[in-house]
């Protein structure tokens, strides 16, 4: 009979060589910096470089432009963060009822399938042309006539529906037995949601939700259509006027500031919830 | 007086049936095990017990009253009959004091302070004082396999079901949970219990059910049915278990 005797240590990590430890990344930014530095000498050498240096990047028109832009922005953000809070509470009842089980509940559970199914189905552009020209024209007493109002709701209505589904796959993904076992303990079909289910459910799925928000803090840029003047449409104003793009740029850096933190976010989520899954199976 | 008694149940899954005219009586205080193999309806018959699962004919009564009377509406049958399932099914994102007390106080409306009071009291009983702020996943099987025995022990039932609790246990860590049971019978806790640990079931049980095909074939004292057994599906099924060595 044969024992088991350890091997020879692995290399790990941390015994490797000082030159097995710096030699990759030193070579690969070397590599990228190199690549940056001969595109970057090809697009200057360009006849065209000033050109578009000017129509693009152009420092002074950005500095022009920029209070507009940032202004503009701020409606960006705050539209984009009232509707997460509301996304966030709309899509779970959505969810909820969608889940309800029993005759009492036929009423909603068909209405929440209806609702998802129908607003999942259109553009958000078409959606968002439709509540923010169209409920104002009606001029119906007692409601806003703000575009910018309707148009966030149109936002607000359609990613609620995919937020929905997220919420849904997390509950799905719960196992039976916890329902099983909370029923057994007398918790009722409300109460098992609230303690049991739900919690759950939204841990399996923030990542996915987090990158909805990711998505929704660009999209919130197509109310510019309505003439809402946010980041997108001042730059635009801009750009109609001085036949300048650098308005754009100034308005994509923004952007890239607020969603790449986001994206950061998600993925640090993202990588918790896999090793929080991979300790379970274990 | 009989604490449970089952007259002429019968339940059907689809067209296949699952439960064919069973009648069971479980007095204060008594310990009942339910055999036989995989399939035979053990698991059903537990879920009917306690409303879990609906049935087509015969009746089931708690205390002389029929489980489907509306003194046992408003959960009131939940509270009176707790059960533990082979997989623990203890909620992953509570702590063990939040999973023992979560039906006391959100179901029953007891205080938090009585309720963790019970709650520390079962978890000393049980040699699991210092894991109240744990959560499951970082307690081995056994220990959540207890952790969920408590919880159903919390609402303070008059009936526990125990289905197979120690099946999806390693070896070693069977003994614990079982010592568990045999307080809680020392306790003259009434229980109904399905499992596959024969000789458990001949320490503990006052009577011993063996179920085949959806029927009780065979029903005696521990001593009678599992050393004279007179049905022959019995003896097959018993020497299978010595064959497997669980015996
Ligand atoms: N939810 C269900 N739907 C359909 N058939 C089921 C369901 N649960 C159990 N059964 C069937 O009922 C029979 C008895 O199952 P069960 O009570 O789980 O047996 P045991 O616990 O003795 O192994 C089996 O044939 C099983 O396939
Ligand atoms: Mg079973």
């Amino acid at each position: 009979m044969t024992f088991w005797r350890p091997g020879p240590p692995r290399r790990s990590g941390r015994c490797l060589r000082p030159r097995d430890r710096f030699l990759p990344p030193i070579i690969s930014v070397t590599t990228v910096l190199g690549a940056i530095f001969i595109v970057r000498t090809i697009v200057i050498r360009a006849e065209q470089w000033p050109r578009i240096k000017a129509q693009f990047f152009s420092l002074p028109a950005i500095i022009e432009v920029f209070p507009d832009v940032l202004r503009g922005f701020s409606i960006n953000m705050s539209v984009w963060i009232v509707s997460l809070v509301v996304i966030a509470l709309w899509a779970l009842a959505l969810a909820v009822f969608r889940s309800l089980s029993g005759p009492w509940f036929t009423s909603l559970r068909v209405f929440a399938i209806v609702y998802i199914d129908l607003l999942r189905g259109l553009p958000s552009l078409l959606l968002v042309l439709l509540f923010g020209f169209g409920i104002p024209a009606l001029q119906i007493p007692g409601l806003p006539r703000s575009s910018l109002f309707w148009g966030a709701i149109a936002m607000i209505s359609s990613y609620s529906a995919y937020a929905a589904e997220v919420y849904r796959s997390g509950m799905d993904a719960v196992h039976d037995g916890q329902r099983a076992a909370a029923k057994a303990l007398g918790l009722s079909q409300g109460q098992t949601l609230r303690f049991a289910i739900l919690p759950q459910a939204v841990r399996n799925v923030l990542p996915s939700l987090l990158n909805l928000a990711v998505a929704l803090q660009k999209d919130v840029a197509l109310l510019s259509v309505l003439g809402v003047r946010d980041a997108v449409r001042e730059a635009q104003i801009y750009t109609a006027r001085t036949f300048n793009y650098s308005s754009l740029i100034a308005a994509a850096v923004l952007f890239l500031v607020a969603t790449i933190p986001m994206s950061r976010l998600t993925d640090y989520f993202t990588k918790k919830d896999r090793e929080r899954r991979l300790q379970r199976t274990v | 007086m009989h604490r449970i008694e089952i007259e002429h149940l019968t339940k059907y899954y689809g067209k296949s049936l699952v439960l064919d005219n069973v009648n069971l009586t479980v007095g204060v205080h008594e310990v009942v095990c339910l055999i036989g193999a995989s399939g035979s309806g053990k698991s059903t018959l537990l879920r009917c017990i306690n409303d879990l699962v609906p049935f087509d004919e015969g009746v089931v009564k708690l205390d002389g009253v029929s489980i489907h009377d509306e003194r046992f509406a408003a959960r009131e049958l939940y509270k009176r009959i707790g059960i533990v399932f082979q997989s623990y099914n203890l909620f992953p994102h509570m702590t063990v004091l939040d999973n023992i007390t979560l039906a006391p106080r959100r179901v029953h409306q007891i205080s938090r302070t009585e309720s963790e009071a019970y709650a520390h009291e079962l978890l000393e009983l049980f040699g699991l004082d210092g894991f109240a702020d744990s959560y499951p996943e970082q307690l081995s099987g056994g220990q959540q396999q207890r952790v969920a025995i408590i919880r159903a022990m919390a609402n303070r039932p008059d009936v526990l079901m125990l289905d197979e609790v120690t099946a999806a246990l390693d070896p070693e860590l069977i003994g614990g949970v079982l010592d568990v049971i045999k307080n809680l019978r020392e306790q003259g806790m009434t229980m109904l219990i399905v499992t596959h640990e024969m000789g458990f079931a001949r320490d503990v049980a006052d009577r011993v059910c063996f179920l085949d095909g959806g029927r009780i074939l065979e029903e005696a004292s521990p001593e009678t049915l599992f050393s004279r057994p007179e049905n022959p599906r019995t003896r097959q099924f018993l020497q299978r278990i010595i064959e497997a060595g669980r015996l």
